[in-house]
């Protein structure tokens, strides 16, 4: 009996190591421009400063967790307006659907934080290590002292670019400069240490080891955006009925028996998730466009038209095989859920700044006191009592008036203060009791329920705001 | 991969031996990582029973080597609320009631630590948004009994009103007149009280009404019937009366009288709790 039939069959499939090679083109060009824009941009945004007052932080980009609050440039946000940040996640999952069905795996490929700093890591990688032949000949050669070393480097290199990362996160929820100093003399929250700890060594192994495995294992989102394709979307693609078939020797089988793929493998060998595109569309790949670039500089290299390796839809590329004419590529991204997806996309945009701009200079809200609904007074008026809540949004402490709108009979006192004038501390929410008495035997007094406005005024710029609320009368 | 065991010989599942009326038990063993899981489980058992409480014995469950016990947590939790308060509670023992509402930070842990003193020690009677009810007085009113400025307040809460355990408590004692009053005396001063708030009443009671009234009330109710703090003599001439204010109600307080009573809170609450609960109580709407 053959051991090797009663084996049980292995539980995963090891790790093929992929090095790819260097590349240059129009697609690597818009990669690293990407990646130095979006890595700026996540590094560079903490250490944005903008002055909102003395009462308030004075960092452009902050989620003030502990005070529950969120500042974007000239933008607050409080924990009740939290559908602002809902509707531009939205929004961010909207536009991943547009892009996804328009372009493809546009965001796997360019714009991904796996795929950015995995081409980072790469780039190190190919600094310390050298380009793809010399990375083959170091990994299959026995361990020595300049190997050992070459790796260590490597590591360390890729270990300084995880801490950065992990770092910068948690400059995004405390003013960076203090907690830049409190984390370097360990005197910053364990919180802190351990998100930079936790994000250090994702980032390490995520970026360094796991790499396209996180593509094609872990992560939901290819399987997800599949939904989202369709034949009109762009996938890079091989132009087999070009290409085939294919062949080295050219001058042995005559070239017009070949097609103009010449098999250089230069396609295979940048493939950062190590697939060859020419087998069809395949689950690994991140659409990257590399062996774009590659097989294009091969072409133009011998003299033939480039785009043997190109983006296309699949309608297209059926097209093309039987050699039928083709629609114009622009008409055949604008269909019905391209413009949906646009047209939702805009239009929740527009509904967030149509809520932010008209957002009210002053907010308040009056909670009616119900037990009991009216106080029957010494000298025969009722009086009712409410809970107003003032937020003062600004970088420094007001004063705030409440007060009725309207000519009415009513009369209005704040609990505390003599005259109806109250401070409220800088970007705080103020709690005041407020009475609202009607004299006796007035219609008010008398009646049941009655509609009354109540106007909270900013004193320092003369903004109001009016909300209604009821008066319990005896008869209520 | 896990099926029985087999014999390596026979190619025959593995059997226990034990064999019942021709029926074989083949031998299933749970995977290792079961059974590990099993014994630690039982040595963290074992662990947990000395360390925490666990056998139930007569009067208390064995106490375990950590003594702990969820008292103890809630004793702890509690006393390091309170240490973490004591300064506060020391600036509002020493402070001058009428100057707390002048510290912003003080003035809304008074508030905060009286509201939740009110809920737990006077919503009972006072109802919990201080409307009181009938015989337990309305704190939201500008109408007080013995006054209503802040010390006014801590004072009724310290001493109480009427109780036997405290000296200090207010005391005021209004005879039950149907003892030694004719019924169409009574009437009569019923009627006057009547007419003192503005109610509707019998003008023919009035001319005995006032004679009465003037012979046995106004040393405490006053000649224009306002009423004195310093009694405790209530107002009769406002919309408000504890006991209700109609002509059923007036006459049954005059002919057996109301002595309602209240606890002393200083043998129950700290210094520090009773001013939160008075300056809670102030802010209600009614404080003078």
């Amino acid at each position: 009996m053959n051991t090797a039939e009663t084996e049980p069959p292995r539980l995963y499939a090891p790790r093929e190591p992929i090095f790819p090679r260097r590349v240059a083109g129009m697609f690597r060009t818009v990669k690293w421009w990407l990646l130095g824009i979006l890595l700026g941009i996540y590094y560079i945004v903490p250490w944005i400063r903008w002055d909102r007052g003395d009462a308030l932080p004075d960092q452009a980009v902050l989620v003030d967790l502990a005070h529950r609050r969120f500042f974007f440039f000239w933008i607050e946000i409080w924990p009740h307006e939290f559908y602002f940040v809902g509707a531009l996640l939205i929004m961010a999952g909207l536009g991943l659907f547009l892009f996804t069905s328009v372009f493809g795996r546009v965001w796997c490929g360019y714009a991904c934080p796996q795929t950015i700093w995995t081409d980072l890591f790469i780039l190190v990688e190919r600094w310390i290590e050298g380009d793809r032949n010399r990375r083959i000949k170091l990994w299959k050669s026995p361990m020595t002292v300049t190997k050992a070393r070459l790796r260590v480097t490597k590591w360390a290199v890729w270990l300084l670019i995880s801490v950065a990362t992990g770092g910068a996160w948690i400059f995004y929820f405390a003013d960076a400069p203090t907690l830049l100093v409190n984390f370097a003399t360990l005197q910053a929250h364990p919180i802190a240490y351990s998100t930079v700890g936790i994000l250090t060594a994702t980032t390490f192994v995520l970026g360094g080891f796991m790499r396209e495995q996180v593509c094609t294992y872990m992560c939901p989102w290819p399987r997800i955006q599949a939904a989202m394709m369709d034949e009109n979307s762009l996938t890079v693609a091989y132009r087999s009925w070009r290409g085939e078939p294919r062949g080295k020797h050219r001058k042995a089988h005559g070239s017009s028996d070949l097609g103009d793929c010449i098999d250089c493998n230069a396609c295979v060998a940048v493939c950062p998730v190590g697939i060859d595109i020419r087998d069809g569309h395949q689950v690994e790949c991140i659409g990257c466009a590399l062996c774009i670039d590659a097989c294009d500089d091969v072409m133009t290299r011998i003299g033939k038209p480039r785009g043997l390796i190109d983006y296309m839809t699949l309608v297209d590329e059926n097209l093309q095989t039987t050699q039928s004419t083709m629609k114009d590529l622009i008409r055949r991204l604008f269909r019905l859920r391209v413009i949906l997806y646009t047209l939702l996309w805009c239009g929740l945009g527009v509904a967030i700044l149509v809520a932010l701009l008209n957002r009210p200079e002053i907010e308040f809200s009056i909670a009616p006191i119900r037990s009991p609904l009216y106080v029957t007074m010494s000298d025969g008026s009722i009086r009712n009592s409410y809970i107003v809540r003032v937020q003062n949004r600004n970088g420094e402490a007001r004063q705030f008036r409440i007060g009725l709108a309207g000519e009415t009979a009513l009369t209005i006192r704040v609990e505390g203060v003599d005259n109806l004038t109250t401070t409220i501390p800088a970007d705080r929410t103020g709690i005041k009791r407020v009475h609202v008495t009607a004299p006796a035997g007035s219609d008010a007094a008398t009646a049941g329920q009655l509609d009354i406005d109540m106007v909270v005024e900013d004193t320092t710029t003369a903004a109001s705001a009016i909300k209604s609320t009821s008066f319990h009368g005896a008869g209520s | 991969m896990m099926g029985e065991k087999q014999d390596p010989k026979t190619a025959e599942p593995e059997t226990t031996g034990h064999v019942w009326d021709g029926i074989r038990e083949y031998n299933n063993p749970m995977p290792r990582w079961w059974l590990w899981t099993l014994y630690a489980t039982i040595v963290w058992g074992i662990g947990y029973m000395i360390l925490y409480p666990a056998w139930p014995l007569v009067s208390q469950a064995t106490p375990g080597l950590l003594g702990y016990s969820s008292r103890g947590e809630l004793a702890h939790t509690l006393e390091e609320f309170n240490e973490r308060n004591a300064p506060l509670d020391a600036a509002l023992v020493t402070a001058e009631l009428a100057d707390v509402h002048a510290d912003a930070n003080l003035m809304e842990y008074a508030l905060r630590g009286g509201a939740a003193v009110y809920q737990a020690h006077c919503s009972q009677c006072h109802g919990s948004g201080g409307n009181g009810a009938v015989g337990y007085p309305n704190l939201l009113d500008d109408d007080w009994l013995w006054g209503g400025s802040l010390e006014d307040i801590r004072y009724t809460v310290v001493h109480g009103i009427r109780n036997d355990a405290d000296e200090g408590a207010r005391f005021s004692q209004m005879p039950a007149y149907g003892e030694f009053m004719e019924d169409e005396q009574i009437d009569g001063v019923v009627h006057y009280v009547l007419s003192l708030s503005g109610q509707d009443h019998d003008p023919y009671a009035l001319s005995l009404g006032a004679i009465v009234y003037a012979e046995n009330c106004v040393s405490c109710h006053g000649e224009d019937g306002r009423g004195n703090q310093a009694e405790g003599a209530p107002n009769l001439t406002d919309p408000i009366w504890l006991y209700g204010g109609s002509e059923d109600a007036i006459r049954e307080s005059v002919a057996y009288s109301r002595h309602g009573v209240m606890p002393n809170w200083n043998t129950r609450l700290t210094e520090a709790q009773i001013r939160q609960v008075a300056i809670y109580v102030h802010q209600l709407g009614g404080g003078e």
